[in-house]
């Protein structure tokens, strides 16, 4: 998502580095001394729990014909599309850690071979609108079951080469139709798109979608998120 | 034929119980939090060629919301809106239910007739029809049936938004998501034109706002 539109976002990031120490400095968190913030970021809390419950690990997104994939798909980061990072496949490592019983980091080309399926589903923005899209790759299930993570473990989190991050529940990165794309709409997954590897996931919000991964984490640790420690609803399942 | 003030006297006064209006003012607040956070998720992908000022919104201002989100706007408009919602949706369910079972329903928006409508409509047009506290007339009893069902259908058209996926037969019902957005939009636009009408009679006959506030009036002691 892209919710600076009319202003400088790389100026936004420093400034809020910036507010942040300021309030370090002088040891006033404005988060803990405004009820109204700690109400709302409660009530945030609860929406991760109930959309937990309602979660259902066999639900699945509805489908679409290719007649109904959106030809011009909608690009969207907190950069500029020129800014999005170029990944080199010959140097790409997919990095692992935590709970994963084999931590050898994986290649672009070892990753391509993992079995794949495809996908057309719509792909549904925070900020309101939607666009049907076709993604193919690696069911993350299989992958997480192939490098021995522990599926008991509560979060799967992702960091991308952009600085973004994000994680999900582990319900969710087991089911069916969370994939790792590779590829979008029949080509090889775009750099716009996340070049090499982005995970889709139908049943979340689309910043819970995270592109350019090359690191994958399997922890009870909470990871947090980019737009989630800014006061995104973290599950944001669809 | 019956003339209209013998077919009133006919009718029980209905002062609004205790219930009644803990919910209505409570519904006023969650309806006021989550039309104000929605006009502000509105304007980040607007349906149509406007958006809301600003400054009738919720979601912070947005300096405010740049040191809190980082952005202008949109994260404290949605934290507002989906905390606002379960206030409405358990506010309205046990109104609804109260409604149902205690009769409340039966005896302050019933009989209702496209005849009656017609004939109060009339009257009120010609300046002829008498508001008294504890009554309500059949043009009354139509805004209060249509707005209750609107809510109704806003709290369901938000659900196929929130859960398209989990609630995807919900979602197909309104037309898909897409669709589900615009039918969300009309029923927020029916329930304000219903505030405006509401509250201006309300200014027209100030009599009638104590008793939902003490449950008492002059008239009915």
């Amino acid at each position: 998502m892209s919710p600076m539109r009319k202003t400088d976002r790389r100026g936004f990031l420093k400034g809020g580095l910036s507010l942040g120490a300021l309030s370090l400095l002088t040891g006033c968190d404005l988060t803990d001394n405004e009820p109204a913030q700690r109400l709302l970021w409660n009530m945030s809390w609860w929406n991760d729990r109930a959309q937990g419950w309602l979660f259902n690990p066999n639900r699945l997104a509805p489908t679409y014909p290719e007649s109904a994939v959106d030809r011009v798909f909608r690009y969207n980061a907190f950069y500029p599309e020129d800014q999005a990072p170029v990944l080199d496949p010959v140097t790409y490592r997919l990095e692992l850690s935590g709970a994963i019983g084999d931590k050898r980091a994986w290649t672009v080309d070892r990753l391509y071979q993992l079995p794949q399926t495809s996908q057309i589903t719509r792909h549904v923005c925070v900020e309101g609108w939607s666009r049907i899209g076709k993604w193919s790759g690696c069911p993350l299930r299989i992958f997480l079951e192939r490098v021995g993570a522990d599926l008991t473990k509560k979060y799967v989190g992702f960091i991308c080469a952009d600085g973004y991050y994000t994680s999900i529940d582990m319900p969710s990165a087991l089911h069916p139709q969370t994939i790792m794309a590779f590829s979008f709409a029949d080509q090889v997954l775009p750099r716009k798109f996340g070049y090499p590897m982005k995970i889709r996931i139908p049943t979340k919000l689309g910043f819970k979608n995270p592109k350019f991964v090359v690191a994958l984490s399997v922890t009870d640790d909470y990871p947090g998120g980019f737009w989630e420690d800014y006061g995104y609803n973290w599950f944001s399942g669809s | 034929m019956v003339s209209v003030t013998q077919m009133r006297r006919a009718w029980p006064i209905v002062l609004p119980p205790l219930v009644v209006r803990i919910t209505h003012w409570l519904n006023a607040l969650a309806i006021f939090v989550m039309i104000g956070s929605g006009w502000r998720i509105y304007n980040w992908e607007p349906l149509f060629g406007f958006t809301f000022p600003v400054w009738m919104t919720f979601g912070g201002w947005p300096e405010v919301s740049q040191h809190w989100h980082n952005e202008e706007g949109l994260a404290g408009a949605l934290q507002w809106h989906f905390a606002a919602m379960w206030l409405l949706v358990a506010n309205l369910l046990i109104y609804i239910g109260y409604g149902l079972t205690s009769g409340h329903f039966r005896r302050t928006l019933m009989p209702i007739g496209p005849r009656e409508i017609m004939r109060d409509l009339r009257a009120a047009l010609g300046g002829s029809l008498v508001h008294n506290v504890g009554e309500r007339n059949a043009v009354q009893k139509a805004l209060y049936i249509g707005v209750i069902t609107v809510i109704v259908l806003t709290v369901l058209s938000g659900l196929s938004i929130w859960k398209p996926v989990q609630f995807q037969e919900l979602t197909a019902v309104f037309g898909g998501y897409d669709a589900a957005r615009y039918v969300h939009f009309f029923c927020m636009a029916a329930i304000v034109l219903f505030v405006v009408v509401h509250v201006t009679l309300t200014a027209l006959v100030p009599k009638v706002l104590p008793p939902m506030i003490t449950g008492r009036s002059r008239r009915w002691r």
